[in-house]
């Protein structure tokens, strides 16, 4: 018996060779490291995304696939590349004084960021069915263990509990999904011809395509957040550490929205009618819910969470528009959005110090007053996620909408407008807070580490440049998705 | 379609059915004699000592997660053993990789002080 071994070359998967590379060299530093000497983890961390993020620029322009068909090489993978490597190392940054206020600096917790980061990858490029699971799952394990990393602390542990025990019956459905459909194809799961083969086994309208379908946007719908699917969010992202509620809001969102999209626009274009309609109530749901329900939250982090699943909303928006400039607003507003929600949860690390003691919005009276330049960020932060102008949330909007409208959803976008009218209210009361009221308590000096003082720099200094200059980014964004040849 | 698998289903009938008679025959022709000694749950012949439920140290699950981790490695040795010679050098190295993450997995339980029972 011979057996033919698939052509294949290493390069084209170079980032997650680096990531993995880097992990493994974290857990073996910090296995072989004496006790209490805390090594370079976040230092190591952030060498191994960047060499990532070259390996993605050479990488830039490649097309096709690889392993077999199993791995995607082209643009749309790349540009999520580069957002959750962006995500990950401001994660790293904003990570390293918050966990050692806890004692809690440890190798793991960097080595599980950059598995976390590399299942991102998987669910960006993955060709096959059977690799997106894959990438889900190595994501979604490596998060289940980072929100529950404080190990002493009751609401953590609750968080990761309710993550795991949901996250693994979404997962069900997934799967189930993958199995109806493999069915329904004829025994292939490969994302290339899938429409194609459906089309040929005269399976497109048959009840098992059609429940595939359905219980893929289920097990999506879950890894985003979106309402009636939500009902984890809040808990989990006020119970989990800070640092890493920012890390699941930016990079598992957009990296299930990759995954999402890419199995919506290749492999059931021609379902377009139904998914679309499934869609267009989730997303105003979901829009409604979240910035509602936003309003009545007294806890920085539980608004926070709110926020995001009422993104998770105006991202749906992006996906039933089924059009290139929705395809393109999906892409930038993933990345305005991860530049935005980061700065702000570095903000609320920086103003809840010694252990998360300061997270009631309350807190933040009369901080314009005490430390101008943080509230000034945290102003911007908070005028970009509402989508004022000239940040990048309001480019991010106008393109969603614009792509609502172009499609000719124009309730959904007046929805969508009027939800937004709605999240002014909650963003702005914290700036209000900060500029209008006199402080209720002291302050006190507030640390700065260079690492934060990073991180909010880049991010606003993102928000604004992207904001005021979207081109470029919309160019990119342009060749990102031009391998959709249904849109 | 499905009547393809009619034999099987007779046969899944036949199998319950009897084994149904057979335990149904023991239970009505077979004597009883209860004496304390027979009634005692059985432990391998040992006399039972306490109850069953209580709790264990939590050492035990860690040795056990050890256990199904590095389980797995076998487990994927077995098929690749089968084939070793046609997959050539490529499958080699291949394995080599993979067992080397396991060894690295390994190195970080030993370093970390897992592997000490105190």
């Amino acid at each position: 018996m011979t057996l033919t071994i698939p052509s294949f070359t290493l390069s084209s998967i170079g980032p997650w060779l680096t990531l993995t590379g880097t992990a493994i060299l974290i857990l073996l530093v910090d296995a072989l490291s004496p006790k209490g000497r805390k090594a370079y983890f976040p230092q190591l961390s952030l060498l191994g995304l960047g060499i990532a993020l070259l390996q993605t620029f050479r990488l830039w322009n490649h097309t096709g696939t690889d392993f077999a068909r199993m791995v995607y090489v082209d643009n749309f993978a790349f540009f999520f590349y580069a957002v959750f490597i962006l995500g990950t190392a401001l994660t790293v940054l904003i990570s390293r004084h918050y966990l050692e206020d806890y004692g809690k600096n440890l190798g793991e917790y960097y080595a599980l960021l950059l598995f976390a980061t590399l299942g991102m990858m998987l669910l960006a490029a993955g060709a096959h069915l059977i690799m997106i699971f894959l990438g889900l799952e190595v994501m979604s394990i490596a998060v289940y263990v980072l929100a529950g990393l404080f190990r002493e602390d009751a609401k953590s542990n609750e968080a990761a509990l309710k993550y795991l025990v949901l996250g693994a019956f979404s997962s069900a459905f997934l799967l189930f999904g993958i199995a109806m459909l493999y069915g329904a194809t004829g025994g292939s799961l490969y994302l290339d011809d899938m429409a194609a083969r459906l089309a040929q086994a005269g399976a497109l309208t048959q009840p098992l395509t059609l429940l595939a379908l359905a219980l893929f946007i289920v097990g999506f719908g879950f890894k985003v957040a979106s309402v009636p699917f939500h009902m984890w969010t809040p808990d989990v992202y006020e119970g989990a550490p800070t640092s890493i509620t920012a890390f699941m809001a930016v990079g598992v969102k957009a990296a299930a929205f990759a995954a999402f999209a890419r199995v919506l626009f290749l492999a059931f274009p021609a379902l377009k009618v139904d998914w679309v309609m499934i869609l267009w109530v989730l997303a105003v749901a979901t829009m409604t819910l979240g910035n509602v329900v936003a309003i009545a939250q007294t806890n920085i982090k539980r608004m926070l969470a709110y926020s995001s699943i009422a993104h998770a909303g105006y991202l749906l928006v992006a996906l039933v528009a089924a059009n290139q400039l929705g395809a393109v607003s999906l892409l930038y507003y993933l990345l305005a959005y991860t530049l935005m929600n980061l700065g702000a949860f570095g903000v609320v690390i920086l103003v809840g110090r010694k252990k998360d003691s300061y997270l009631s919005i309350y807190d933040y009276s009369g901080l314009g007053f005490q430390h101008p330049a943080l509230a000034a960020a945290m102003a911007l932060f908070m005028f970009a996620l509402a989508g004022i102008p000239p940040t990048a949330g309001f480019v991010g909007k106008f393109y969603i909408f614009s792509a609502a409208v172009q499609a000719g959803y124009i309730w959904l976008a007046i929805i969508g407008v009027m939800n937004s009218l709605v999240s002014v209210f909650y963003y702005l009361r914290i700036t209000v807070l900060m500029y209008m009221k006199p402080p209720e308590a002291e302050l006190g000096p507030v640390a700065f580490t260079p690492a934060l003082t990073t991180v909010l720099l880049v991010t606003a200094v993102g928000v604004l440049l992207i904001g005021i200059f979207p081109g470029f980014l919309y160019n990119l964004a342009v060749n990102s998705v031009k391998i959709f040849p249904s849109l | 379609m499905l009547i393809d698998y009619l034999p099987v289903l007779i046969y899944m009938l036949i199998a319950v059915g009897l084994v149904g008679v057979i335990v149904l025959l023991s239970e009505l022709l077979g004597k009883k004699r209860h004496t304390p000694a027979k009634d005692m749950p059985y432990e391998c012949g040992m006399d039972p000592i306490g109850d069953a439920r209580h709790r264990y140290t939590v050492r035990f699950y860690v040795i056990a997660m050890f256990f199904v981790v590095f389980d797995i490695e076998a487990i994927f040795l077995y098929p690749w053993a089968v084939i070793f010679k046609s997959l050539g050098w490529f499958g080699f190295v291949e394995m080599l990789v993979f067992i080397g993450i396991l060894v690295v997995g390994l190195v970080y339980v030993w370093g970390k002080g897992a592997l000490e029972w105190e």
